[in-house]
């Protein structure tokens, strides 16, 4: 093989495989697959060092269309399967691309395990809030009552919020963007990218064919300025058109305010920081619900010990005390006798 | 079969436990139960007793038996706890049918186990735990040990609560934990009856309560108490020797069969130079392999209790698909959650090793009790046409070479295996000789790095296809469980490339049956009647078949190791005899895959109680048959 280690810079093109795209004309999934191609080339990281694991469902064919290596595996196992991976191989950049059913349905146990044990795996869950491949169910981030094939009398399940089950269960890094968003979308996974533990990040992503719109108050360039608000670490919460509205608590309780009326200052309004220790506001954000708009960006980035590196170290502590584990010595360990 | 007795004069001193002026009786086996609540330590009694027979360089097996429930409420029959070793001066294959001698640490133990005991067997009770409360909960109307219950048994009723006390007393610790030290006392007893020292018992008790030292002295005079008192008092007529057995020269240690997994497993990573990723989950009776090598980080091992079976098995393949070897371990129900992550497997074609250590079933059933109900789940159980190798171990020793010979079958041909264990041999132990290392056979593991033609689904001349490692450049590539194209490992939907696929799939694991062996017929060559068996009733058909033979019959035994495919040669060998016998601790599965195989009836023999089969149960439908 050519030896010659002049390195070419990678390209995105580098990072599209041969095959062809099948996800639905429009659909949010294409955003995210650019915006991955586009931001691996920009890590430093050779491209045979990057493993993309996926589940089942509409997102979960991600991995095919990434050059890189990749496993489409079974629904809702991504993380496990990931987590083996990565305890094996700490030298990969190992990525799991998922949906709301097979991260928080079929998967749920796995996805909060992943959160709390703090591996280092970039995990991205495609929030389209309907299952798509089995064409048009409601998942568990459909709103309560939404009518559906299976809930046609409109569903009383109550959903789940990603990012509130992701911090609830000790995830040390909690971003959410918007498929529509592109820049944001490409600095969110970046920052992902980033962080030596878990990162999870939810993108709100539109499924054109079962659940067109669900985000159109955030796509919409006229409306999304009232609609979301983006958090930026250590800056107070301000958002709308004019930047003028913002967040201040009232006890417990977030209201929306404008700054300049009703003698309400910048100071008044909540400062993000999403280096907390304390997990309470990041969580607070993440409930927010009408007519507060949806918090988009980092809610938590935290630095905590990551488990590979706790497992390397454990290995290299028990050869320290040990030595390097021999099979003889092994085998002729505790209570032997000898016959002649 | 294992009690001819004959009294020899006193033998010269040679050990503490030398008796004065009493007759030494010499056997040649002893099948020894010890039984108690619980919370009385009898597998602790068992095990250290084990250790001191292997010491003396006997042949022996071991059968612990203990309930479900981690410490049930005391004194009651479902909390009965037992551990059986039989010992001798030939070779042992099973831990006996009839106990020649059980300590009965009190009511509910006795009678729980006393039908097993053989007639006119000795029976050692602590007649302190026989009181009011006690026989009251094992449902005694008045004291066996006083109303002539017992009458055909020699019986020593031992206050063994209370001279433990008594021995106890100046040692200053408190009363609960005199009181358990009585199984120490009940130990010393069995050690001194059957003429062995007490040093090395005695360093294993300061080893093990190390952090405890008042516990340690406690117990070592607990244990002295008992053998002096075995040793001076004039119950006992006579002590017991059994001579060395005649076994291979050669370093040996006692072994259970998860033990002997996990050092297989161990032994396949250094063997094949490639780490191992064990993702578990625990689940009785196959905790103990995880267990053990969670505590071997210094090795390449790297061990992940998992949120659950699935993403125990998942884990591994993960870990498979980075290059390490892949394995999971549990018992039935564990098997049942992992199925669909086995077919995945399959599919990706990479190699990983699941231990299925089982239990009575279906569903949580009997979890710590002896089940071979699994066989057809591990060949069959899956969706799709979903072939997988699957072995079995024959005894506890045996589970070491079969964790080597699962990884090996499963890198040679990328394929996950199935390997099966059972809660008979996984928590028995027997003595094990060690082999050197270097004598074990290599691991042929190679990694494809080279880019050139590379196509990630082209076979070898095994139908393998190649391991690449993630992070190898230009050899980038996407496996999944959709169906793939025969060469590229693209999705294809294409029908002929399925039937294809399917096909091969089928041929490469059909293909492992080539690396069998010739099986081994213990027996004539032809005759009336062959024995196949497989897994942990082994040791029950080698004994049962042997008193056959000197009974004049003409009975043959072969036993398998490698059930799925099955060795080519075995329906040859079946056509030799006139009848086939089947023993299965299940309701005949593995009759079912040799008639399937086959095309000839075989006879079922069946035994669904959570127990081995008793040589004598073999032994007897033999006679029945030729």
């Amino acid at each position: 093989m050519n030896q010659m280690t002049e390195i070419k810079p990678l390209t995105r093109k580098d990072f599209e495989s041969d095959q062809d795209v099948r996800w639905c004309p429009g659909c949010g999934d294409y955003a995210l697959l650019a915006q991955v191609q586009k931001l691996l080339p920009t890590l430093g990281i050779p491209r045979e060092n990057f493993a993309f694991i996926s589940g089942i469902g509409c997102s979960s064919r991600f991995p095919y269309y990434m050059e890189t290596y990749g496993m489409h595996s079974i629904h809702g196992r991504a993380p496990a399967i990931a987590s083996g991976l990565k305890l094996a191989r700490p030298d990969l950049s190992v990525w799991v691309v998922s949906g709301d059913g097979d991260s928080l349905a079929i998967g749920g146990n796995h996805f909060i395990h992943a959160m709390r044990r703090n591996i280092g795996l970039k995990m991205i869950l495609l929030n389209n809030r309907i299952y798509g491949l089995t064409k048009g169910q409601y998942s568990p981030t459909s709103e309560f009552g939404k009518k559906t094939k299976t809930t046609p009398l409109g569903s009383i399940d109550r959903p789940f919020s990603p990012v509130s089950v992701a911090l609830g269960a000790g995830a040390t890094f909690v971003a959410r963007t918007v498929d529509s968003d592109h820049p944001h979308l490409l600095e969110t996974l970046k920052r992902a990218a980033e962080h030596p533990g878990t990162a999870f990040v939810e993108v709100l992503q539109n499924c054109v064919v079962f659940n067109d719109g669900a985000y159109n108050a955030l796509s919409d360039r006229e409306s999304r300025a009232d609609a979301r608000i983006l958090l930026e670490h250590g800056k107070p919460m301000r958002f709308g058109k004019d930047g003028n509205k913002g967040i201040r608590m009232r006890g417990f309780e977030p209201e929306v305010v404008t700054v300049g009326e009703n003698g309400v200052t910048e100071a008044d309004l909540m400062v993000h920081d999403e280096t907390a220790a304390n997990g309470g506001l990041a969580f607070f954000l993440s409930q927010f619900a009408a007519p507060l708009p949806v918090p988009l960006g980092v809610f938590r980035a935290v630095d905590s010990p990551v488990y590979e590196t706790l497992n390397q170290q454990l290995a290299a502590d028990a050869r320290a005390h040990k030595g390097q584990g021999a099979l003889d010595k092994l085998f002729n360990s505790g209570d032997t006798w000898t016959i002649d | 079969m294992n009690t001819e007795t004959m009294t020899v004069d006193a033998p010269k001193a040679s050990s503490p436990g030398m008796q004065k002026n009493r007759p030494i009786e010499e056997i040649k086996s002893v099948v020894i139960r010890f039984v108690g609540d619980s919370g009385d330590g009898m597998q602790l009694t068992g095990n250290e007793f084990s250790k001191a027979v292997a010491r003396a360089g006997h042949d022996f097996a071991t059968h612990p038996d203990y309930p479900s429930e981690i410490r049930a409420p005391t004194g009651t029959l479902f909390g009965v706890s037992g551990y059986q070793i039989q010992f001798s001066s030939g070779q042992v294959f099973t831990s006996g049918d009839t106990p020649d001698v059980l300590v009965a640490m009190n009511p509910a133990a006795l009678k729980t186990n006393l039908s097993d005991v053989k007639h006119g067997g000795m029976i050692i009770a602590n007649s302190g735990a026989f009181n009011k409360v006690n026989l009251e909960k094992a449902g005694y109307q008045s004291n066996p040990l006083e109303d002539g219950t017992l009458t055909d048994f020699r019986l020593y009723s031992i206050d063994i609560s209370e001279f433990t006390t008594q021995a106890l007393k100046d040692t200053g610790i408190a009363k609960k934990e005199i009181g358990r030290c009585k199984n120490y006392y009940a130990l010393g007893l069995m050690l001194c009856l059957y003429s062995r020292p007490l040093e090395s018992e005695e360093e294993n008790i300061r080893a093990k309560f190390a952090k405890k030292p008042e516990i340690a002295e406690a117990n070592v005079i607990a244990l002295r108490a008992g053998y002096a008192y075995a040793e001076s008092t004039e119950m006992f007529v006579s002590t017991y020797q059994v001579r060395a057995a005649d076994i291979p020269p050669g370093r040996y240690r006692s072994i259970t069969g998860n033990h002997a997994a996990a050092l297989g497993f161990a032994a396949a990573s250094e063997l094949a130079n490639v780490p191992l990723f064990l993702g578990s989950y625990p689940i009785t009776p196959a905790t103990d392999i995880l267990q053990e090598l969670s505590a071997l980080k210094h090795f390449n091992i790297t061990t992940f209790q998992a949120e659950d079976e699935i993403a125990g098995i998942c884990s591994a393949i993960g870990a498979a698909y980075g290059g390490v070897l892949g394995l999971t371990t549990t018992s039935g129900p564990g098997m049942a959650l992992k199925t669909e992550a086995l077919g995945l497997a399959v599919m990706l074609e990479l190699p990983l090793v699941i231990t299925n250590v089982q239990r009575g079933g279906p569903s949580t059933g009997l979890p710590t009790k002896v089940e071979q109900s699994d066989l057809l789940q591990a060949v069959y159980g899956r969706n799709g046409e979903c072939p997988i190798p699957v072995i079995a171990a024959r005894s506890p020793a045996d589970c070491f070479e079969c964790a080597i010979e699962a990884f090996r079958i499963a890198v040679k041909y990328m394929t996950p295996v199935i390997f099966l264990s059972d809660g008979g041999i996984g928590n028995a132990a027997e003595p094990w000789r060690i082999p050197d290392p270097a004598t074990l056979p290599r691991l042929d593991v190679k990694f494809r790095t080279d880019p050139e033609g590379f196509q990630p689904y082209a076979r070898d001349a095994n139908l393998a296809r190649a391991w690449v490692r993630p992070g190898t450049p230009g050899m980038e590539h996407r496996v999944g469980g959709l169906e793939k194209n025969y060469l590229t490992g693209n999705i294809s939907h294409d029908p002929i490339n399925h039937e294809r696929m399917v096909a091969v799939r089928a041929a490469k694991v059909a293909g492992v049956a080539e690396d069998i062996p010739p099986l081994t017929v213990e027996g004539p060559d032809s005759g009336d009647l062959l024995i196949v068996g497989w897994g942990s009733t082994y040791g029950s058909i080698v004994q049962a078949r042997e008193a056959a033979v000197l009974a004049g019959k003409s009975v043959a035994h072969v036993h398998l190791r490698h059930l799925n495919p099955l060795p080519d040669d075995l329906g040859e060998i079946m056509s030799r005899y006139k009848a086939v016998l089947v023993p299965e601790l299940n309701l005949g599965q593995l009759s079912k895959l040799l008639r399937e195989r086959y095309l000839r009836d075989v006879i079922v023999m069946s035994k669904m109680q959570g127990k081995m089969f008793k040589v004598s149960e073999i032994h007897d439908r033999i006679l029945e048959l030729c």
